[in-house]
Parts: C-alpha cells; structure tokens; sequence
C-alpha cells in the first residue's frame, strides 16, 4: 500500500523547478512529482499556469494532469479524466460538486524555467 | 444550539435526503447512518431497472461527505434512557438526535405456503437478485396485488422471460389510482401484452411441488395456477418495530406518529419517511418521503419548516402503458353516495386503448384531478393546475394536451412533486442562472431528478422563459453537433482554434473539445494527436489507450473479426508476462491487457507493433471490432465466410472517428452466434448473399437491429455500410450511438433508406466519397506515434523525473494475476 501526501515536509516554502516552459503543451497538463507530492501543472491557451494536486478526490487515482483543459463561465477548468468532474484551476474547487476540491500551488516562470512551491 | 451527535437509523431514499440536508444547511455535529441492507441508499423507485441492466452504481445515489456510514448493520434497540442505539451484533451509539427512517416491508397475507422457497417480495436489490436466480429455472410466475408495485414487479417477471400472472382483490387493477373505467382499459393494455390477469380474487395457498418449491396458487375459487414464482406486493407497512419497541407513540395502523415538524412522542426522536405517520397518513411515494427529510433537516437545525401533507398524483409507465392519476380523484359518481359538486369529463377510445377523465368543480371551472391511461400527457400538464382556474376548456385539455392549455401557470403552483419544487422557483433558477436546458433546471432546482414525470411541463417552462431547448452542445457553441459537422465540412475548418474563434466562445471545455476532436477526425485530418489537435482529446484518445481506476491504463490491439494466428497470441503472451500485465478475453473476441503505467504505453506497443499488431481503438469513438462467427470455412451450418468478410469489414472501417463508438458482427448463417443483431451494423449470411441489419445495440438500453438491406452480394453491402455509417457520422448527436439516432430521425429506417439507398438528399456520392477517402489515408496511430519523438513526449510519469513510476499505483495479486490496490476513498476526501 502506498501512501498519498498533500504537502512535503522536506520542500518548506521554496520554489522548486519543474521543467522548461516551452515543454508544456497549451490546454494540457503535465505532472509533477515535488518530494512526495504529486502537483499537475497546467498552461493555458493564453500562457497562463496553473499548480492544482495531482490527485482526483472523487477517484483517488493521481491523474489531475490528464484532464481536458477548458473554461466555465469564463473561468479556466480542468475535468478529471476518471469521471469527468470539472474543477476551478484558480481555485481547485470542483464547480459540479463544491464540497470537493484539490490543493492549489503557487507557480511561476523564472527564466524559462516554470517552478512551483508545495509548502 | 447544534446538537452535535446525529444518529440515523435506515439508509434508504429519505435518510440520503435528510443527510445531504443537514450538511448542505451547514450541520457540524458527527453523523452516524446505520444500514440494514449491505450497500449505500439507492433509487428504489428505479429499482425495476435493475433487472433490465441498470447497474448497482447506477442506482445509488452519490455519496454524501462526512457521515459515517454503518452498512450491514440492523439496529435492534433504542434505548432512551441513555439515549443509545444498539446493533444486532451488540454495538452502541450514542446520540443526541435520533432520526428513524427505517421505510417500510411489503406486507405478505397469512396465507399457508408463503414460506415455500419460490416465494419473494420486491423491495431491495438483493430482492431482484433472487427472483432472477429463482427465474432460470421457472417458467411462469405470479404476482399477488395488482396495484402500482404488484405491476412492476409482472413487469419484470415477464421480462426475465416467464408467463405471467396478477392476482387482484379488487375488481379492477391499480384501485387506488384508476377507477372502473382506467382498470378496464389497463387491463386490455396488460392482456394484449400476454399477462394473464385475475381481479376480484384472492389467493387459498401456495402449494409445493415434489421439490419442496412453490409450484402452484390456488385461488379461492379453487382455480390453480402453475407458477414457481411467486411475489407478494399486497400492500406495505410502515417499519415501526423501533419506535414499538423503545415505547414511541404509533398509530392504530402502525406508522410511527409525528407532529407537523416530523417529531415523535420523544422530542429527540423524529421519523421520517415511509416509516412514519403524519398527519393520520402513511405515505407510499418518495416525494413526501424526500419533503418529510427536509422538514425534520431543518428542524435539527432549529428552523421551523412544517410538512402540511403531499400530493399523492402519480404517473408511471408500466408495460409500456402510460398510467397517471392527479388531484383528488376518489369520488362517488352515482347512487346514494354520490359526492356533489363534482363533474367529470371523459374521453375514451377502446380501440387506441385511451381513457382520460378530469374531476372539475360543478360550475366546471376549478381542476380537481384526472386519470390517464394509455396515455399520460394531460398528466404533465395539468397536475400543476389542480385545485386552480381550468386552464382551458375541458374538452381541449383531454385532447390537445400541453397544446390545449391557454392560461399561465401560476408561480406557486407545484411542477416537480418528487422535490416539491414550484413554477416560480424553476423560472427564477432560469433567469437568474441563464439556464437553457433541462439539465441546468435539474441541477439548480433538483426538480426532474427523481421519477422524471415532470420534465415534460419543465421543457415547456424553458420555452414559456424565452429558451431555445436543446440544441446548444455547451456553453461555448450554440450548435448541435450535427451542425457544427457541416460546418467544418463546408467551411474546410481544420482546427479548433479557427472553430471557435469564427463560430464560438471562449475557449473550450471537456464537452466541445472531444467533439471537435472527433469532427475533425472522421473527416480525415491526420494523426489525433498532431499539433494543436492533441489538446482536444479525451484523455482515453490522449493516451491511444483506456484510463483505468487505479490511473494505470488498457492496452487493446485490434484482432480483427477475432482470428489470430498462434505466433500472435504468444507475442501478446509475451507481452503481458514481461511487463507484469493482467490479462483478460474482452467481449468483443480479442484481448485486453491492463495495469500499464503511461510510462510503459510507449514500450509496450513498440513490441505489438513490431510483431504486426495495431491499435484496437478501445479507446477511441471509433470502430472497435467486427465480431464474426467460425462460419461456412468450419460450421457445418454455415452459408458464407463470415471470418472472411468480418475482416475486411473491420480492416475498412478500422480508425474511423465516430459520434460514439461503433460495433459489428458477421454471423454464418440465421444460427446467429456472433449476435449481429445486436450491433451497430450487423450482417447475417443467407443462401444468396447477406442481410444487413443495422442500429442495433447492446449496453444500457439493448435494441435489435433493423433489417435495412435483404439478400445482397457484397460490393453492395460495403457502400451500403458505407453511407449508412458516413450519414450517421454526419447528422447524429454527441455520444448518440446508431440505434438512439435512428430513433431520433424523423421517418425513421424508412428515411434512412430513401437517403442512402434511393439517394433522396442527392448525397450518395459525397458520403461514397468521404469514405474512400477514410480508407486510403488510414494509418496505425501507434505506430506513427512511436514513430514521432515530439508524440512520445507526453507518455512520461512526471515531467521532471520521466522514469519514476507513480509511486500511489500498487497491485496485490488475484488468482494468480495484479489486481489494483485503490486509495481508500476515506484516505481521499476529508
Ligand atoms: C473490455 C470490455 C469488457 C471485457 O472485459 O470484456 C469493455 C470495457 C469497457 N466498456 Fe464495454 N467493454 C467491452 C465490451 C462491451 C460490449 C460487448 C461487445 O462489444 O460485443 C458491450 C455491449 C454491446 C454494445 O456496446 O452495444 C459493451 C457496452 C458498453 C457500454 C454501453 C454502451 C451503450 O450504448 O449503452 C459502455 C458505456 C459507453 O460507451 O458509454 C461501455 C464502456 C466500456 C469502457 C470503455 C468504460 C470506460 O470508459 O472505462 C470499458 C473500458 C475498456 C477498457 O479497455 O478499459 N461498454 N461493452 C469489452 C471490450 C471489447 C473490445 O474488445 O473492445
Ligand atoms: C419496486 C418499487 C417501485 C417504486 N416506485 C415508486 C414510484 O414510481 N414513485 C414513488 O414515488 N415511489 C415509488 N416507490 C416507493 C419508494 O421507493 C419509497 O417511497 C421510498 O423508498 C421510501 O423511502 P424511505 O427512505 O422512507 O424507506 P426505504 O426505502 O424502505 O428505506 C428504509 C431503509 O431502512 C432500512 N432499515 C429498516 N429498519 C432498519 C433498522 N432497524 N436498522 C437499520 N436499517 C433499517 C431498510 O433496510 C431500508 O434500507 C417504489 C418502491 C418500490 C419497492
Ligand atoms: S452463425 Fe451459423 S455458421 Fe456461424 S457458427 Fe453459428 S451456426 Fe455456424
Ligand atoms: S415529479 Fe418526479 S421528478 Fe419531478
């Protein structure tokens, strides 16, 4: 049995690099692995990036990364690819079910390079 | 003050209800449910469904967050003094409210032999389950009561295939809801259908066979009737055991006796459901059920919501007849009862098997209620008006239906009496929300969620709102599919971006980007993953391969018309036991392979591909198999190669992009064994050539396939296939498969032979040549993806650590094969 953790101790608040920019997808998602903890990071059509958990609550399976990228009544989304649930990339609520959610995480681009921050 | 510790006993309908209340409303006290029956709270109104398909999952209702849930588990005790609930296996918890909502048992007669193994009730899934085991080896069956539940279950008897009986004590079916009149007509409907119906009689015994089995019921008149199956719905009664037994008040009748605030003798204790008696009635349906629930939220809460009766109006279709009732409609018409001030109106036509009747008010202009049969669409309609202005003049309304009402609905009059849900909050949830089609009513409102009766006066609202229903795919296209397809096609769209930007909003989301996907594909526009076009897939297409629950995926290379040659079958061997994968015959004759990690995806078909395998498209809204049976080659039945044709069928249409996906079968002869009639398009072999059937399916709602073409050689069964397939492609709905859509098009099988074989719309040669140009540019997706580097970019575990398996993905073994091990979902939601 493995064991699923949101946030790792070992990356306390500093910015960690995850890959080049330009090797993200538009409207697709990428995962990470921080320490322990799964982040999928997302670029949108217009550039912009976003870090939600990489984990899908309602299935437990850890494949956030590999949903459809789109919009909700102009807020970016991404649905999970298990059962389809969309939830708010700038929040990580689910917007079909607000009870759920998955962790947000700050994330930026430092020369090139994009880096989020899990602590 | 919150009271922190809710205890409910009962996991039915009315308790999922009250839960979800309590913590939509905020509640912060621990829940615990306890649970008789082995699984969480299910649509029992669905129940019936079970056995035409319906799964488990399908019924049951979405789990509720933060409430423990005690499955399996009887309560036996209360006691108040400590104020405890105990379990059946000893077990105790504490509460501070109590909330019983233990439903209600079918109530079986005191008649000797009901204990004769053969005998059943219908009320839970486990029910079913066992009248469907018992029914393997039966041959007819009996139900005792013929009212709304006694017919369901004739309903299901009759479709696990046996002869059927009713048994009524009533001189006509559904007493409660029809009168003389609607029984006879019903009974006429349920006679044509080959049920064989007994009213005004009991039941002496049920007698046993020399197995020990029921095998026969003895009326009292001493008429028998052999049936080994036999099924008590005479009747329920409340569950008030509990409530009897800690010294609760209950009624006279049974029911456990609440105020108007769902409160029973002990103000710690409410009882909700068909459980409970309120206001001297024990109600039978599940929208007071569900008002009761929410009347007793609010009160846990400390608000005052009061439960002032419920309408008891229902509408079924049983049998395929359409039964309703609405509105008070028990009334004496003559003799010395007579009830006065009552008119009635009837319209009824034998032979269409129609009977309506309305009650008005003697100065004939209030609505008091009405019976259908045979055809429920005043039901819908009307139900909203009753005990208000006549909305039209009687006559009008029993014929012309919605189209015969004139006056407005008034805002409190009540459209959804499963949610109780009124005219006036659906239309506020439209305007306020901009909603534009059903589903957003049923979302914001829940009303057309439960038995779905209303949803026909819900379409009307939209429209009466100013909504064009339907057509829009999402909130970034107001076109259907079948409009955005001409659209791409005439306009020579090849991409998404360019779709949206000249003929949409926004950017896109998981509803219009896959169809885009698939519009762009059928009409031929290179690899699914090119470019741009990647980004609009689903994540099955993503992958070329099928997301399972564990994250991990399918592998499914394509065996076409399921032959295979030993060589092959020992690289899958291979395959599978170097990378550790389970392995599994699938339904459609070829072989699945499961638990690869995205990561070993591209490894994996490098060496199907490399052994002369291609993609099966498990994944795709595509082509899957063209399934065949040995045929002529082998069978000694067989009139024509079926393996033969299945493979060139499978080998033409393989990669073609679909609405949703598309299934074959060739069969050798009318022995049928590869079940043709039950796909897509299905072709039997004959004496002079093949029949083509098509819009046939299997899944959710089977349908047999249509004979579209008799006795024909085969280069014109290809392009036959061909234009059926291509207009399909062209004009058919999102995830709408052949047999829905054919359903769908005006003039049905009729039409579509005029299009594709009369070639009425002058189309034929465009769809001819769409598809020749499918098959000439048709290319393994694997293969150019393991061809492409830019492609296997995207099959990595992380993109900073690409070789590192996910570490949340583990396996136990199973009869000697992985099995995943999930994340328990307590693990997962908080
Ligand atoms: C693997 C297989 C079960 C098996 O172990 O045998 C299977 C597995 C799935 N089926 Fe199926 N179906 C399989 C044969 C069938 C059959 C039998 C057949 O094809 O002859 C049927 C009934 C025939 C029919 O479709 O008309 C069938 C009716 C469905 C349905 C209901 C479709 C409907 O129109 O109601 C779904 C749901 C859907 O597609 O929306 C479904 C959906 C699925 C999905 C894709 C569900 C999902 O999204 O995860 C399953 C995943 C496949 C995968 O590889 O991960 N599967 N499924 C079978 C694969 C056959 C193949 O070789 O491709
Ligand atoms: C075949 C069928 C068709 C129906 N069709 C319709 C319809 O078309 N329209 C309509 O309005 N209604 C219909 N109904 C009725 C509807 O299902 C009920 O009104 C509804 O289920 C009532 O909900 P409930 O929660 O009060 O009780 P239930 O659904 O009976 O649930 C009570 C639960 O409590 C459990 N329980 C009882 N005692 C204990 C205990 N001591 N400890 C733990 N658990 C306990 C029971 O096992 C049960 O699971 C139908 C019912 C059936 C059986
Ligand atoms: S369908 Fe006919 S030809 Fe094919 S296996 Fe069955 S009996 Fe033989
Ligand atoms: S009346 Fe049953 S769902 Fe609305």
């Amino acid at each position: 049995m493995s064991v699923i953790q949101d946030a790792s101790p070992l990356s306390g608040g500093l910015w960690t690099p995850v890959c080049p920019y330009a090797d993200l997808l538009p409207e697709r998602g990428a995962a990470a692995l921080v320490g322990t903890c799964q982040v999928a990071v997302f670029r949108t059509f217009h550039g912009d990036l976003y870090a939600v958990g990489n984990r899908d609550p309602f299935s437990g399976a850890c494949v956030m990364s590999r949903g459809i990228v789109g919009t909700r009544n102009g807020e970016p989304t991404v649905a999970s690819p298990m059962h389809k649930q969309v939830f708010s990339l700038v929040t990580g609520v689910c917007l079909d079910d607000p009870a759920k959610a998955v962790p947000t995480y700050p994330i930026r681009v430092t020369d090139g390079t994009v880096e989020v921050s899990v602590a | 003050m919150n009271p922190n510790r809710l205890v409910v006993v009962g996991y039915g309908p009315s308790a999922h209800r009250l839960v979800e209340a309590v913590r939509a409303g905020g509640f912060e006290g621990g829940i615990t449910v306890f649970g008789e029956e082995p699984r969480p709270a299910y649509d029992r109104v669905a129940l019936t469904s079970y056995l035409a398909g319906k799964s488990v999952e399908d019924l049951t209702y979405p789990a509720p967050g933060g409430v423990t849930l005690r499955l399996g588990s009887r309560v036996a005790r209360v006691d108040r003094e400590s104020r405890t609930v105990i379990t059946a296996s000893g077990d105790a918890e504490p509460y501070d409210t109590l909330v019983l909502a233990t439903g209600s048992a079918p109530f079986v007669p005191p008649v000797p032999g009901k204990e004769l193994p053969g005998c059943f009730v219908y009320r839970t899934i486990e029910d079913l389950d066992s009248i469907r085991e018992a029914s393997r080896s039966a041959s007819a069956g009996v139900v005792i009561g013929g009212g709304l539940l006694g017919l369901e279950a004739a309903d299901a008897l009759r479709g696990l295939g046996l002869e059927t009986h009713v048994v009524e004590m009533s001189p006509w079916l559904m007493p409660r809801q029809v009168d003389e009149g609607g029984g006879a007509v019903l009974r006429n409907h349920l006679e044509a259908l080959g049920l064989i119906v007994h009213v005004g009689s009991g039941v002496r015994a049920v007698e046993a066979g020399p197995d020990g089995r029921a095998a026969r019921l003895v009326k009292p008149d001493g008429e028998v009737i052999e049936a080994q199956i036999v099924v008590f719905s005479a009747g329920i009664r409340p569950r008030d055991e509990l409530a009897r037994q800690c010294g609760l008040a209950v009624g006279e009748r049974g029911g456990i006796a609440v105020d108007s605030g769902m409160r029973t003798s002990d103000p710690d204790i409410y009882a909700i459901g068909e459980c409970a008696l309120a206001g001297g009635m024990v109600y039978g349906l599940v929208g007071p059920a569900f008002a009761q629930a929410e009347v007793a939220a609010d009160r846990i809460m400390g608000g005052s919501a009061a439960f002032e009766g419920a309408d008891l109006s229902t509408k079924l279709k049983l049998l395929g007849v359409e039964v309703a009732q609405f509105g008070e409609t028990q009334f004496r018409r003559t003799g010395p009862g007579q009830t006065p001030g009552v008119l009635d109106v009837t319209y009824m036509d034998p032979v269409a098997g129609v009977y309506k009747k309305l009650f008005v008010s003697d100065d004939a202009k209030t609505l008091l209620g009405g019976i259908c049969v045979g055809d429920a669409a005043p039901y819908g309609t009307l139900r909203p008006f009753v005990g208000r202005a006549l909305p039209g003049s009687p006559s009008d309304l029993l014929f012309a239906g919605a189209g015969g009402v004139q006056a407005d609905l008034p805002d409190d009059a009540q459209v959804c009496s499963c949610n109780n849900v009124t005219h006036g909050r659906i239309r506020t949830a439209i305007a306020d929300h901009g909603l534009t089609g059903v589903q957003g009513v049923k979302d914001c409102t829940r009303a057309g969620t439960t038995c779905g009766s209303c949803v026909p006066m819900i379409q009307r609202i939209l429209v009466t709102s100013g909504v064009e229903v339907g057509k829009a795919l999402c909130e970034h296209f107001a076109h259907s599919r079948a409009e955005l397809f001409d659209i791409v096609r005439v306009r020579g769209i090849t991409t998404f971006s360019q779709l949206i930007a000249e003929h949409g909003t926004g950017r896109g989301c998981d509803v219009c980007k896959p169809v885009a996907a698939s519009i762009l594909a059928s009409l031929g526009n290179g690899h699914i993953l090119e470019g741009e076009q990647a980004a609009l897939q689903d994540t099955n297409d993503h992958f070329l391969a099928n997301i399972q629950n564990n994250g991990t995926y399918s592998v499914v290379p394509r065996i076409p018309g399921g032959e295979i040659t030993p060589d092959k079958l020992i690289v899958i061997g291979e395959v599978a036991r170097d990378f550790g994968l389970y392995t599994k015959i699938t339904g459609g004759q070829r072989i699945d392979l499961l638990g690869a990690r995205v990561e070993q995806l591209p490894q994996i078909w490098k060496k199907l591909v490399d052994a002369g395998f291609e993609s099966g498209h498990a994944y795709g809204k595509a082509l899957r198999t063209v399934k065949s049976c040995v045929g002529s080659t082998w069978c000694r039945y067989g009139v024509q190669d079926s393996v033969g044709l299945a493979i060139e069928l499978e080998l033409r249409y393989r990669g073609l992009r679909s609405p949703h996906k598309l299934k074959a079968a060739v069969s050798g002869c009318a022995r049928e064994c590869a079940e043709a009639r039950s796909k897509d398009f299905g072709i039997i072999a004959t004496e002079r050539g093949w029949n083509l059937y098509v819009a046939g399916n299997g899944g959710f709602t089977p349908r047999h396939a249509d004979l579209l073409a008799a006795d024909v050689p085969t280069d014109v069964l290809v392009r036959t296939i061909d234009r059926f397939l291509m207009f399909y492609i062209r004009t058919a709905d999102r995830l709408q498969r052949t047999a829905a859509w054919l359903e769908s098009l005006d003039g049905g099988l009729g039409y579509v032979r005029e299009v594709i074989m009369e070639d009425s719309l002058g189309i034929c040669a465009d769809l001819d040549a769409q598809m020749d140009r499918h098959v000439q540019s048709y290319f393994d997706e694997w293969r150019a993806t393991l061809e492409d580097p830019e492609k296997l970019r995207r099959f990595v575990s992380f993109v900073n650590a690409p070789g590192t398996p996910d570490p949340s993905i583990s396996f136990e073994t199973e009869r000697d094969q992985i099995k995943p091990v999930l994340i328990p979902l307590e693990a997962v939601s908080r």
